[in-house]
């Protein structure tokens, strides 16, 4: 299904006003300086903030409309979000992590065994790398089987290799979810690797000429 | 020697921090992650027993809980018996008077979490009733248990209130502090000192134990 956003929210310095859609089955990496108002963006999707004005819409349901008085919580959207820094349940071992939201209990397992922490399954998320916590916070968000993924910034903290085998992964399961993806990234590169479509955000708004403006076209 | 009063102040010590958890963890998960009007004045309520003399609190909760008082007569068409002078009576004013002791420290201890848990909850389908159980009391283990330890050690030395609401009847609501008073004042040092020696190991340990729970919690 379609993630549809026309959405604003007023912030500090300025105001958030993003339109933009995203397919199923397809990557949007989101790119921007910082503070540009990628991760606010990202918690109005996920419905952890309300929008002043404008409408999020995922299919045919309205999940934000301050105009109609709709705001469906985030709790309702079945949706998952990978943070910059993992966020696992500190009181349960690894796999009662992944299997937090998850249904099928088949799919938890070959999760875990994809990213390669299979054998961590008992490890509290405390006696484990950053790395094998943010593999595991990744499995946690697709055992769920979400109808939307959000990653905001979620390979910024990792070491070199941890994250291309992350980004190796994702752009394999990318297809088989066939869901809209929306990845917030620092990283050109990686936005450009992994994104169908880059999306620029600058100071609340789609700024199309901003990736232009950082590395093909040299400012003179 | 008689053991009674401190083998009934043990007992009322027992309920109220077996009970106190029932109803602080609820009121100090409000307080610390509820926005609301009105929030400050309900945080002043439960704070009041705190600041109050207890002489004061206890003649207050004495009127509600007579025979004339709301809960006094609500009490009274349930049970047909009377709560003031009763063990239950004291149990309740003993619960009120310990509210605010359990409610802070388990308040403190919910606001240090991390918000992006109880976010991540939200958004793995978790209603906030939920949440509270999964998530906030497993990770909050410690201040619990801390609350409840340091309500038994208050409980041990409540006097005024106690007093006010129970009177000093002998096996029902003498407990140790108002029959260590009574001893003093009827010049049974011996009593009163054999008392007071119990007293103090069992308090020494209890605070050595929440001195042990504080330095394990993260």
């Amino acid at each position: 299904m379609m993630l549809c956003a026309d959405m604003t929210k007023r912030l500090k310095h300025f105001d958030l006003e993003l339109r933009f859609s995203c397919a199923p089955g397809q990557i949007t990496a989101v790119v921007g300086p910082s503070g540009a108002g990628k991760t606010t963006m990202i918690r109005l999707l996920a419905g952890l903030e309300r929008p002043d004005s404008g409408a999020i819409t995922f299919g045919g349901q309205t999940w934000a409309d301050p105009d109609s008085g709709v705001f469906v919580p985030a709790r309702k959207r079945g949706l998952s979000l990978v943070f910059q820094e993992y966020t696992l349940f500190p009181h349960l071992n690894i796999r009662k992590n992944v299997a937090f939201a998850a249904t099928d209990m088949d799919r938890v397992d070959a999760l875990m065994d994809m990213f390669g922490i299979r054998h961590l399954a008992a490890s509290k998320p405390a006696a484990i790398s950053g790395g094998e916590r943010q593999r595991a916070a990744f499995c946690q968000a697709l055992a769920r089987e979400p109808v939307l993924l959000l990653l905001d910034e979620p390979f910024s903290a990792l070491d070199v290799a941890t994250r291309r085998n992350l980004r190796a992964r994702l752009k394999e399961l990318k297809g088989e979810l066939d869901i809209p993806i929306l990845h917030v990234t620092h990283d050109l590169e990686e936005a450009v690797f992994l994104g169908d479509t880059v999306m620029a955000v600058e100071n609340g708004q789609v700024a199309p000429d901003w990736l232009h403006r950082q590395c093909l076209l040299p400012q003179q | 020697m008689d053991w009674t009063p401190l083998l009934l102040s043990a007992k009322l010590a027992f309920w109220t921090m077996a009970l106190i958890p029932v109803l602080a963890a609820p009121l100090a998960c409000v307080l610390a992650f509820g926005r609301f009007r009105g929030k400050s004045v309900l945080d002043a309520i439960v704070t009041l027993p705190m600041v109050l003399p207890p002489t004061v609190l206890g003649f207050g909760l004495l009127v509600v809980m007579g025979p004339r008082g709301l809960a006094g007569a609500a009490w009274e068409d349930l049970t047909g018996g009377r709560l003031v002078f009763s063990f239950a009576g004291i149990l309740i004013a003993s619960l009120i008077f310990n509210l605010p002791f359990a409610v802070q420290p388990l308040r403190a201890s919910f606001e240090k979490m991390d918000s992006r848990l109880l976010e991540s909850a939200a958004i793995l389908g978790l209603t906030p009733v939920a949440t509270f159980f999964r998530i906030i009391l497993p990770n909050c283990i410690g201040g619990l248990a801390a609350a409840s330890i340091l309500v038994f050690a208050h409980s041990l030395g409540e006097f005024g209130v106690i007093l006010m609401v129970g009177g000093s009847i002998p096996g029902k609501t003498q407990v140790a502090s108002i029959a260590i008073f009574e001893a003093v004042e009827a010049m049974r040092f011996n009593d009163a000192f054999l008392m007071s020696a119990t007293l103090v190991p069992v308090s020494f340990a209890v605070l050595m134990i929440i001195n042990k729970i504080n330095a394990r919690r993260p």
